[in-house]
């Protein structure tokens, strides 16, 4: 909503406040103003020429050379506005003058011709085009033959004036209209408000005789009130009235249209003009649609309606689609000399569902889905009456032809000073109160200790006691709020276990030189369920806005190795990143899908560059199983972890493994596949993907600290020949079976498959630690557990000791 | 004899002095001083002299090994100190060469304001509600008084699954399931989560987001409690001279309904280009808990009351961080990630 603070003060008294004060104080008080405009943009040195000569530049065809009383003087001025006349009253920036986009008007020669200024377009005043009368949108403005000579120009197109854009909450339909702002403005300042003055003279013949009217759907309008206006004159508005309709951002059309439109803005009723001899019928009803009609809207647009969609008619066809859009069969046309004007209720539902199915959004509709005040209807074809009248020499007919069934009675809201100071935590008077209900208008007695309100039809948002304590609030200022604290029990506060171990793996992995990652849970329906652990159907968008983004993910990987692509496109010689986030899998007994909280990272490119001293590494399957077994390890479950070679669609066949928590897979990790890498431009590209919620929902035993070994350990070397295909992983397996409880520790020191070894043999040497916890450990001890060892090796894993 | 002393003293002392290693001084002390040394034979041939000279030529060699002893620990240090010089001159290293790399990340920008919005509220005594990112249209909407039909839910603007089923568009669902589980129990949570509507990506506009809400509800919850707890989450989030004005608002499922600005902590409120010359910057929507919400998840709204709170860290990280475009977020381009890596206090 445009307010023109020139225009307001037609109602209310501002009491001389500038306008940015006045801003503050309506959003402060509830509702937002979004920008202070200046229309003059600081211009000056514009003033109204009158063109007393107009003739062809001699070295341009498009130039004009026009002498131009500008009052002080006549000047010469070249313009090159294809409507440019002579005895034209026009705009003209004189030398000195600076225009909104920056432009300074200078004294100069046009193809040899000296200007002596420029002669302006309202757009250059920075009117927007689409608000530019048409027969002015291409070329300069031609003011009215009466504007005096030499007049300061901003002054007579009315653009020494601020507009105040209103950012309206959906609540405040209200002030979706002059008069609905100044009550606003009114009862900040408290200040009473002026309505405007509806006087005017009526002839004898009387509008039922000349207008039936048949209201067949009551329910989507209630009220519908019809004006005849005989023996009008169609022609442009006056200045003023076509300065408000810009400032206010509405384009002036002629004084009929204008006057409907002058209306609306001014009591946020919608209005509508018929050309009565084109509605042929001298009848209109209002009725459903028939399913499949159709109807030429004033936008030269064929539309097909529903049998849910409100029309006006003429008796025999739509005329118009109530609330939205008039039809082009009855519009004011330059020749129409008798119109009706329609003022009515249409039921906001009705009108929020047609403007949709038809994707038209007017200010009419705005207004109607939101709700008009039922005690405005009239009001506002009497004043719509009253300047076609005074505008366009229309002559009223006597009544209205109305269908009137529209509650107007007031919502009733009782409330106790009590509850609205507690609910405030305040304690503001009984009379502090009123006063303020006083301000706002609203009717209300004090009795017995409550509040009984009557709220005007216009405010239609107030219903509850809630209702009252706001508007308490506002009018008496949010800054007198005390702050306090919730008083009672006070409560320990903190994350569950499992959030707080969500926060401890991503703090691990970010320590172990990760970064996190977010990204889109929405993908492709083709990426959907790549790389993911376990898949399940997938969950669709009913109206995706592109297929890219259409499919809830299975897995993160795909993203993340988007997120890789992008990095290494971009020169990144490392990347590192991990995200935690829900994968969306098949549906549940509440009909959503299972989300599943997942870790996933990638890694490519360099790892370790500390080239100096000779240390240089690069990401390889065993860097990210390091980080996943520290990750486990961290979580106390290093003990129930394995890794087991396994195959995956778009890992590597032979660098894969499934993660293993107490035999139940939770992950994967592995190396994204040679023809997948080649496909998003990656070098060696390594990828995880773990099912989080199992690691974090897996319990255990609370930790208990184990004695510190008093006894010295003693530890064995041994080198195993094995098979090529002899997982290493399964021979500790055994040692640990086979070692008992004396064997602390076993790790793989040394893995060799040279040339020394024969075909199809690798060699992998691990270290075993011996410990007793009660006493120091015998030869004879560790021989025996050892030869055990030993003995499964070669029974188990075909390892015999290297020679 | 005694010539013979002074002589071997004299020649002892000159090798000392000659020794310009640790190594040579101990040759030099095992020369003369060590078992098979001069001096000590001179000791053993005492046994040839005459009984009555001998306590004085013994004194008389004594006093020479001392001499030659203290001459030769004096040497010693001079040499040892040179030696651990020389050690050191060898050792030293180029101090400004590289380290070795360790290599860490970080939070990302967004998990860093949430969670120190979330810390900060545990705090004060709030636990953590997380819920469904796919929601059921009634925890959306209905339970948060935005009836079937009301122009806030339009299909346009959010991405539905089915008629009743939808990518949640705000975290307050799981508010409304918190408040159904806790069956009218007093309530103090805050609601982290991604969101999601139907806009097109650009600059300030993503179709995936992240949103922080707080809940509290309890008997004789005032909007001055509010008031006063968004006061200490802004001082603490913002600095402490930051102060806090309310602005009356719209929000379905709150009444009266606020949004809060903080005065603005690039300019303390004189104006700049942060908050484009108000001195205000607005951070988050707020408002008393609607008596609908509450009814509607089983709270007797005339016992109980509350209020609710919400923003988003996208906004406030740009804020805070001077991120210009909220594609940002999303792009984990590693040189915007990265730059998240210090932590502050």
């Amino acid at each position: 909503m445009l307010v023109s603070t020139k225009w307001l003060a037609d109602y209310i008294d501002t009491k001389g406040l500038a306008p940015a004060e006045l801003a503050e104080k309506i959003t402060r008080s509830g509702i937002e103003v979004d920008a202070v405009i200046d229309r003059s943009h600081g211009m000056t040195n514009v003033v109204v020429g009158h063109v007393l000569e107009c003739g062809k530049h001699p070295e341009a065809d498009k130039l004009s050379i026009c002498q131009v009383d500008v009052g002080e003087e006549v000047t010469q001025i070249i313009c090159g506005a294809p409507n440019i006349a002579a005895g034209q009253k026009v705009i003209v920036a004189r030398p000195g003058a600076v225009l909104p986009g920056g432009m300074k008007i200078k004294k100069a020669k046009l193809r040899g011709e000296e200007s002596n200024g420029m002669i302006c377009s309202l757009q250059e005043l920075a009117i927007e085009g689409k608000l530019v009368p048409k027969a002015y949108a291409e070329g300069i403005y031609v003011l009215p033959a009466d504007t005096q000579t030499g007049a300061d120009a901003l002054g007579i197109l009315g653009l020494n004036d601020t507009v105040l854009e209103l950012g309206l909450t959906p609540n405040r339909a209200d002030a979706m209209s002059m008069l609905g702002v100044a009550y606003e403005v009114g009862a900040i300042l408290s200040e009473d408000m002026k309505y405007p003055e509806i006087n005017y003279a009526s002839s004898n013949e009387v509008a039922e005789n000349v207008l039936k009217l048949r209201v067949e759907d009551v329910d989507a309008n209630p009220m519908y009130v019809a004006k005849v206006v005989k023996n009008v004159v169609i022609g442009e508005s006056p200045l003023w009235l076509q300065q408000r309709l810009m400032a206010a951002g509405v384009r002036p059309h002629n004084n009929v249209v204008d006057v409907t439109n002058y209306v609306l803005m001014e009591y946020g009723q919608p209005l509508h003009a018929f050309d009565y001899d084109r509605l042929q019928t001298g009848e209109i009803v209002v009725r459903a649609a028939h399913a499949g009609e159709k109807i030429m809207t004033l936008d030269d647009q064929e539309r097909e309606l529903q049998a849910h969609h409100l029309v006006i008619t003429n008796g025999q066809e739509p005329v118009a689609i109530a609330g939205v859009m008039g039809g082009a069969n009855s519009e004011v046309h330059d020749g129409t000399t008798t119109i009706v004007i329609e003022s009515a209720y249409f039921k906001p539902a009705s009108v929020r569902q047609t403007s949709k199915d038809h994707n038209l959004r007017s200010d009419a509709s705005s207004r109607f889905e939101k709700g008009v005040d039922p005690n405005r209807v009239e009001a506002a074809a009497e004043r719509a009456a009253q300047l076609i009248a005074e505008l366009a020499g229309g002559e009223v007919l006597q009544g209205s032809v109305k269908f009137d069934e529209l509650d107007k009675t007031q919502k009733e809201v009782i409330v106790s000073p009590d509850f609205i100071n507690n609910r405030l935590g305040m304690k503001i008077s009984l009379e502090e109160m009123t006063s303020i209900l006083s301000r706002l208008k609203f009717d209300f007695e004090a009795a017995n200790g409550m509040l009984y309100i009557k709220a005007p039809t216009r405010r239609q948002d107030i219903q509850i006691e809630e209702d009252i304590v706001e508007e308490i609030a506002r009018i008496y200022g949010y800054d007198d709020i005390p702050m306090t604290l919730p008083e009672g029990e006070s409560t320990p506060g903190g994350l569950t276990p499992y959030q707080a171990q969500r926060r401890i793996v991503r703090n691990f992995l970010e320590g172990a030189g990760l970064h996190q990652a977010i990204t889109y849970s929405l993908t492709s329906k083709e990426l959907a369920q790549s790389f993911a652990l376990e898949t399940a159907p997938v969950t669709e968008l009913l109206m995706p806005m592109s297929e890219e983004r259409s499919t809830l993910r299975q897995s993160l990987i795909p993203h993340l190795l988007e997120a890789a692509s992008y990095n290494v496109a971009r020169k990144a010689d490392s990347v590192t990143l991990f995200e935690t986030g829900s994968v969306f899998l098949g549906e549940t007994a509440e009909g959503l899908p299972h989300e599943e909280e997942h870790v996933a990272a990638v890694m490519t490119g360099k790892w370790l560059d500390h080239s100096w001293q000779g240390e240089r590494k690069t990401v390889d399957f065993f860097v990210l199983k390091g980080i996943i077994e520290g990750l486990f390890a961290k979580l106390g479950l290093d003990h129930l972890v394995t890794f087991e070679q396994t195959q995956k669609d778009g890992l590597h066949p032979g660098r894969t493994a499934s993660i293993k928590l107490a035999h139940e897979v939770v992950g994967v990790v592995g190396q994204l596949h040679p023809t997948e890498q080649k496909k998003r431009d990656l070098k060696e590209t390594y990828v995880m993907e773990m099912n989080l919620a199992k690691l974090l929902n897996f319990s255990l035993e609370p930790l208990l600290y184990t004695p510190v070994p008093r006894f010295p350990s003693i530890s064995r070397d041994i080198a195993l020949v094995v098979n090529r295909t002899q997982a290493a992983g399964e021979l500790q397996q055994i040692i640990r079976r086979a070692g008992g409880k004396l064997l602390k520790d076993v790790r793989v020191f040394d893995l060799y498959e040279g040339e020394k070894m024969e075909a199809g043999q690798k060699s992998v040497a691990f270290s075993l630690t011996y410990e007793d916890p009660e006493r120091t450990l015998t030869d004879e001890e560790v021989v025996k557990a050892h030869s055990k060892v030993l003995k499964a090796l070669e029974e188990e894993g075909n390892a015999q000791l290297r020679g | 004899m005694q010539e013979q002393l002074q002589q071997l003293k004299d020649e002892a002392i000159g090798k000392i002095q000659a020794a310009s290693t640790v190594k040579e001084l101990q040759d030099v002390r095992v020369a003369y001083l060590g078992k098979k040394g001069p001096i000590t034979d001179l000791l053993k041939g005492m046994g040839k002299l005459p009984a009555e000279e001998r306590p004085k030529m013994g004194a008389l060699v004594n006093v020479v090994r001392e001499e030659v002893t203290a001459v030769l620990d004096e040497r010693l240090v001079i040499l040892e100190d040179a030696a651990i010089a020389q050690q050191l001159e060898n050792e030293s290293i180029d101090v400004t060469l590289p380290g070795r790399p360790v290599k860490t990340g970080n939070h990302h920008p967004l998990t860093r304001v949430v969670e120190e919005i979330e810390d900060l509220f545990i705090n004060m005594g709030y636990e953590i509600a997380e819920g469904p990112e796919v929601e059921k249209d009634y925890y959306n909407f209905e339970a948060l008084n935005l009836p079937k039909g009301h122009p806030a839910r339009d299909m346009q603007d959010s991405f539905y699954i089915s008629e009743d089923i939808l990518l949640r568009t705000h975290t307050s669902p799981v508010q409304a399931r918190t408040m159904e589980a806790k069956g009218g129990e007093p309530i103090k949570i805050i609601c982290p989560g991604k969101v999601y509507r139907r806009d097109s990506d650009d600059a300030t506009h993503s179709h995936q987001f992240t949103q922080i809400e707080g809940l509290v509800i309890g008997e004789n919850i005032r909007m001055s409690d509010l008031k006063g707890t968004l006061s200490v989450f802004a001082k603490k989030m913002f600095g402490d001279d930051r102060e806090i004005r309310l602005r009356p608002s719209f929000f379905p499922f709150t009444e009266p309904s606020v949004e809060m600005d903080i005065s603005c902590f690039k300019c303390g409120g004189s104006g700049c280009n942060v908050c484009k010359k108000t001195g205000w910057i607005e951070i988050l929507g707020a408002g008393m808990v609607h008596p609908n919400v509450l009814e509607m998840a089983g709270y007797d709204s005339k016992r109980l009351s509350g209020f609710a709170f919400g923003m988003g860290p996208e906004r406030i990280a740009m804020l805070k961080y001077g991120v210009e475009d909220i594609r940002h977020f999303y792009t984990n381009d590693v040189r915007f990630v990265s730059q998240f890596h210090r932590t502050e206090v």
